[in-house]
């Protein structure tokens, strides 16, 4: 029997991965939105099993949300990375010091 | 144990590899096509929750559209792996700490006794409910406006998107639609006076031959 409890340590355990995730990846900015990608996951996941086992919608409706808000996200990041790639020639995080002081 | 169980731990179990792939994944486009893998288990696992809409709509929009984005603009840039990955195993003790100890939390939490998460059984449907149908009812009726707002999202996501990323070049020979509209008539047609030609009587003519 899959409780709740089951889902919601399954998004913690994905959530704590995509945190690993971008303190290793600290250089490569393609992987940092790939786990910020895994990270709106994991809370998708929650979201879900509590609708399940809740029986209430609303929670079905905001993933709905979360996957709009997601994809605009991820569209204009990507767009402004290629702008940076353009400018720069590499997506290297260390790169972005042009408003550094 | 329950066929659903040992599903539910075939599906997560493949979740969180792919989830480590994905971070730590040599080549950009593995961790892409990882990441496809992981979209993919958690599409079955919210299956296995009755949500088959959102299942579905995870692995059209996210796997369809924004993977494959995702895939397009790897390809597309021309990344330095050496640079990239130097000292990348120099922040894995930090993370690792701050990870383990959110699971940790998170799982002293969750799986007590204390919390009452057992309390809440899992919902049986009957085998003709539409969560598609449910959904779409609550959609257009509760959450209308939110509804409307997300369809602006999109659209001022688009124009960002392709603002940002549009290269005007010189050489290209292109109307401009303001000026077109604004041009009045005056402006397209000249009147110009000038001496009417005079034919010459017909008279004169003959006399001349």
């Amino acid at each position: 029997m899959v409780s709740l409890s089951h889902y919601l340590i399954l998004a913690a355990i994905l959530f704590a991965i995509s945190i690993i995730g971008i303190f290793l990846n600290r250089k490569n900015l393609i992987v940092l939105l790939m786990a910020i990608e895994l990270m709106l996951l994991a809370v998708n996941i929650n979201f879900v099993a509590f609708s399940h086992y809740l029986n209430d919608l609303s929670g079905q409706l905001f993933v709905f949300f979360i996957l709009v808000v997601a994809a605009a996200e991820s569209g204009i990041g990507l767009a402004i990375l290629v702008v940076l790639f353009r400018n720069l020639s590499s997506i290297d995080v260390e790169d972005l010091d042009s408003l550094k002081g | 144990m329950e066929f659903k169980t040992i599903l539910f731990y075939i599906f997560s179990a493949v979740t969180i590899f792919a989830a480590l792939r994905v971070i730590t994944a040599r080549n950009p486009v593995h961790a892409v096509l990882f990441l496809v893998l992981a979209f993919f288990n958690v599409a079955a696992l919210w299956m296995l929750l009755q949500a088959e809409f959102l299942a579905l709509a995870l692995i059209m929009v996210y796997v369809g559209a924004v993977m494959v984005l995702f895939l397009f603009v790897v390809m597309m840039l021309d990344i330095n792996i050496e640079r990239v990955r130097q000292g990348f195993w120099s922040n894995l003790p930090l993370g690792a700490f701050v990870g383990l100890l959110m699971v940790a939390e998170m799982g002293v939490v969750l799986s007590g006794r204390y919390f009452g998460l057992a309390n809440f059984p899992a919902q049986n449907l009957p085998a003709d409910y539409s969560n598609t149908k449910e959904l779409a009812r609550v959609l257009y009726t509760e959450f209308a406006y939110p509804f409307e707002i997300a369809s602006v999202i999109l659209l001022v996501a688009i124009v960002v998107a392709v603002m940002l990323t549009l290269r005007r070049r010189k050489d290209t020979k292109a109307m401009n639609p303001a000026d077109q509209i604004a041009v009045k008539a005056k402006d397209r047609m000249r009147l110009v006076k000038m001496a009417p030609e005079v034919e010459l009587p017909v008279a004169a003519k003959k006399g001349g031959e």
